[in-house]
């Protein structure tokens, strides 16, 4: 690999731009293929653009019959996290352990604090409004924590409308059929509103919060991978 | 996120590439290793990188530890403008008793040093 190439990828990544490496196996020649780009040959820009939808790299041939390895770099998956609460804290950590962005809103400054998250991004603006200024895209999971309808109704509204692979909300079997009839009553069909993974988490037994964080990381990995 | 100097210092288990263009600029020698194709149960999957600094040091994986330690070896041979090489490894290979997969798996890796200057 070239050391151009090197850092040329290490800045589309930081970019957060999506890129293929494309390396000919015979003798290395590389090219660095953006989503975006359509002046190269047909057949790459084909097999860039079926790679980085699946996120797995390959082998594969060219119209000459040179094989060419295609690996994919996409942006990093991003978790969205309503509610700067105490199970917030180490599913933030988790959640970057895994690769992701996260974005924590809660308008309660008290909660959304540098010290109790340092280094995560953190929106105090109202859930709805925050919630547009996120896209909230096939790679980006929405959790809600706050127990607060007010706060957390927005932000699922803005996750349903969304096509991200993961939604859930913290709250007992109760809470949640109270939100459901309240979803309902705003017009979510039952299909849509059983997008949402409530009670959050795979069922573990979970007690800490720490616990808690884990069992909803782990069922956020399930829905991305399975 | 963090940010360069930080995971300079921690080697971030997911920021291979980071990893590599940061001894680069420090003026270290650096080579890289990457998964091509898998069959069977392969411990990682196609795509994922090592990174091999030129005193041995290495971040990231390409299997479950079974053969880093000789994709790390063949890496500090080719640091020397050295060039691309792809090896195969597997339960059925001859060298399964030193550096084989024991999940029986095979694996193909693209082992190649990091050409010229950052």
């Amino acid at each position: 690999m070239k050391a151009e190439i090197l850092e040329e990828l290490v800045r589309a990544r930081a970019e957060k731009r999506p890129a293929v490496l494309a390396t000919r196996l015979s003798d290395g020649v590389e090219k660095l293929v953006y989503q975006t780009d359509t002046q190269t040959e047909n057949w790459l820009v084909e097999a860039v653009s079926e790679v980085l939808r699946a996120d797995k790299g390959r082998v594969q041939a060219d119209p000459d019959g040179e094989d060419w390895f295609l690996n994919p770099f996409n942006p990093p998956l991003r978790l969205v996290i309503l509610g700067a609460v105490h199970i917030a804290q180490p599913l933030a950590k988790i959640a970057e352990l895994a690769n992701y962005d996260v974005t924590v809103i809660d308008p309660r400054t008290a909660f959304a604090s540098e010290e109790r998250f340092p280094g995560v991004t953190l929106v105090t603006d109202w859930p709805d409004e925050a919630m547009e200024t996120i896209d909230l895209d096939t790679r980006t999971a929405v959790v809600t924590l706050t127990h607060d309808p007010k706060l957390d109704d927005p932000g699922l509204h803005a996750a349903l409308k969304s096509p991200c692979f993961y939604i859930g909300a913290l709250g007992s079997r109760k809470t949640h059929g109270s939100r459901v009839e309240r979803l309902t009553e705003a017009g979510f069909s039952d299909n849509e509103i059983a997008r949402i993974h409530g009670p959050v988490g795979l069922n573990i037994g979970a007690r800490s919060p720490a616990e808690i964080a884990i069992s909803i990381m782990a069922e956020m990995t399930e829905r991305l991978r399975t | 996120m963090s940010d360069t100097s930080k995971s300079a210092r921690e080697m971030d288990h997911d920021k291979v590439l980071e990893q590599a263009a940061a001894w680069m600029k420090d003026g270290h020698k650096v080579a890289l290793a990457t998964v091509i194709e898998t069959w069977g149960s392969a411990p990682r999957p196609v795509g994922s990188q090592l990174a091999i600094r030129d005193d041995a040091t290495f971040t990231g994986s390409v299997s479950g530890g079974c053969i880093e330690g000789d994709v790390v070896t063949r890496a500090l041979d080719k640091l020397d403008g050295g060039t691309a090489e792809i090896v195969e490894y597997g339960v059925s290979d001859a060298r399964a008793w030193e550096v084989g997969l024991a999940c029986g798996g095979r694996i193909r890796v693209m082992i190649e040093p990091v050409e010229g200057n950052a």
